[in-house]
């Protein structure tokens, strides 16, 4: 061990292990082509070849794996959703992470905090009492609990926040985690490559060819692919891919803002959500606070930040507070949020043969990356849906059976 | 501060003003399908480009329209419903708001 670590010092040149092949030409053909190398895409690559023994598959990314949403957002994994469908989805996913770093042999820093939803009001006491109730029937860990638990569990907390909104209770979610979210693609990249499954950077896809209703393949800027299934995982670039293809959704595109404060020595435990207060927050383990708001008013389609959302953001956070009013903002970013109407995701076929969309992510959709994953996986490979992603199929609109889930959505992601 | 032009005040903050969605023509509820019904009711026009949209300014309660680049977030013109400037397809936003100012 010491002799190699010596020759290694002295050899002059420390090549880091790739984590994954450094593809640059594409093959003419493959068994499935995955558009969007972020969590999703790459999770979906994974268990296509771990679960259903697809290996000849290529996952097109046109930036860097990652650079998209999977690498912008602020890591809450959480189940504590809204309707029973929701629930046990995101339950799974959850425990999927439990496991993961174990299963990708990568530290995904997936640390248990426990996730707290404050209310401010009766009427968000009752939304967290429903939930609670929902989430305990479905067996996950949630309960209401009262000034005196959030107290204790954050002293540091003003909890009448300057007297502008004072807290009434809390949904506390035990299994509430973060994650360091670029890990989470950079392990799913490694696992799939092992197995076969090529990863393309800097290749964008520009159309896709469909006959007849089946598709037939993608020009990428690398060429053209044939290919008798595509699975779409783009996140806030759905509409543009859907487009190609004719398909309409619901889907509409909202810049999601996120920043960090310097860091500072480790206080903070727990994740804290106000959903009047319009906020969210939890400190890394870099010791930096990553904070969070709800969605940018209006469609733009850019991950451009602006100086309203600090401004706004941080008055909410000293009302909470007061004592980092001298703390400094050092970095802030955009995403673009992919938002359905009922804040549920858009998963499995459509009404083109071999074209699978993983959508409709919007700001919830981290958490679900091992999850939705797993599940696309099987519906490519059986072109079936998975009976766990039933509820989110893209003819729900159609029908009417929208699924109910933006009580549980739509700050606290 | 981003600004906005409204067609009655003028160019005033945008924190004045509300998001009303895409202008989009209803189809006749008694002629349509489930279908076309549906689809207008769930789906959008939501791939980038310069679209129709309503706003609202609060303030002083005015609706009306705008004419918006969504990849870029330009304003193009901006007008009162049924009252779009002939010019409105030009991409010179300045000559159009000394128009509606
Ligand atoms: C600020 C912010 C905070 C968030 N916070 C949370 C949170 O706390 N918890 C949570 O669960 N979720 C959160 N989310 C949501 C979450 O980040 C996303 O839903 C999730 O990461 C989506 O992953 P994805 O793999 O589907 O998409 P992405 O990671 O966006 O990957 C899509 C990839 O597709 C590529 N692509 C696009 N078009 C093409 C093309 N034509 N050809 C080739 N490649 C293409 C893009 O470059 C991109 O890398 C947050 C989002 C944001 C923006």
């Amino acid at each position: 061990m010491a002799y190699q670590l010596l020759k290694f010092a002295l050899g002059g040149e420390y090549k880091e292990p790739r984590f994954f092949r450094d593809c640059q030409t594409p093959k003419k053909s493959y068994d499935a082509v995955i558009i969007g190398g972020g969590g999703h895409g790459l999770a979906a690559a994974y268990y296509l070849a771990k679960d259903h023994g697809m290996t000849n598959v290529a996952v097109l990314e046109k930036g860097y794996i990652g650079g998209g949403n999977t690498g912008r957002n602020t890591t809450i994994v959480r189940s504590n959703y809204l309707t029973p469908d929701g629930v046990n989805f995101y339950d799974a996913s959850v425990k999927l992470f439990e496991g993961l770093s174990t299963e990708l042999d990568i530290n995904l820093f997936y640390t248990n905090r426990g996730h707290f939803t404050l209310a401010h009001t009766e009427s968000a006491m009752r939304t967290m009492r429903w939930r609670a109730e929902v989430n305990k029937h479905v067996g996950v860990n949630s309960r209401v609990v009262g000034t005196d638990e959030i107290a204790k569990a954050c002293p540091q907390m003003d909890l009448s926040c300057s007297g502008k909104a004072p807290i009434q209770g809390a949904l506390y979610h035990q299994p509430g985690s973060i994650a360091r979210h670029d890990a989470v693609a950079w392990g799913y990249a490694r696992g799939a490559d092992s197995m076969g499954v090529e990863i393309f950077q800097n290749t964008e896809v520009q159309s896709i060819d469909v006959k007849d209703g089946q598709v037939q393949g993608v020009h990428t800027s690398r060429g053209y692919i044939s290919t008798g299934k595509v699975l779409s995982a783009v996140a806030g670039f759905t509409p543009r891919i859907t487009e190609m293809v004719g398909l309409k959704t619901p889907i509409v595109i909202h810049p999601l803002q996120a920043c960090v404060t310097e860091p500072m020595k480790p206080w903070l435990d727990t994740i804290l959500v106000s959903g009047s207060l319009h906020v969210y927050v939890s400190q890394s383990s870099r010791g930096e606070l990553v904070m969070g708001s709800s969605l940018d008013p209006y469609e733009v389609h850019s991950t451009r930040s602006t100086f309203d959302f600090v401004e706004g953001l941080t008055s909410h956070i000293v009302d909470m507070f007061p004592f980092l009013s001298n703390v400094k903002v050092v970095r802030q970013w955009g995403g673009m949020a992919d938002i359905t109407p009922d804040f549920a995701p858009i998963m499995g076929k459509t009404p083109i043969k071999g074209f699978y969309l993983d959508a409709g992510w919007g700001t919830w959709g981290f958490k679900a990356t091992p999850i939705s994953g797993k599940t696309m996986a099987y519906t490519m490979a059986n072109d079936k849906a998975h009976d766990l992603i039933h509820s989110f199929r893209m003819s729900r609109f159609e029908e009417y059976e929208l699924t109910g889930e933006k009580g549980a959505a739509s700050v606290g992601h | 501060m981003k600004l906005l032009n409204c067609p009655m005040n003028g160019v005033r903050p945008l924190s004045e003003f509300l998001f009303g969605g895409e202008f989009r023509e209803m189809p006749n509820p008694d002629t349509s399908g489930d279908l076309e019904w549906a689809s207008y009711v769930h789906y959008r026009n939501n791939a980038p480009c310069i679209k129709k949209e309503w706003w609202y300014h609060s303030p002083s309660g005015t609706w009306f329209i705008a004419e918006r680049n969504t990849l870029s977030d330009e304003v193009l013109a901006t007008y009162l419903y049924g009252k779009a400037p002939v010019a409105a397809k030009t991409t010179k936003p300045r000559a159009k708001k000394e128009q509606s100012a």
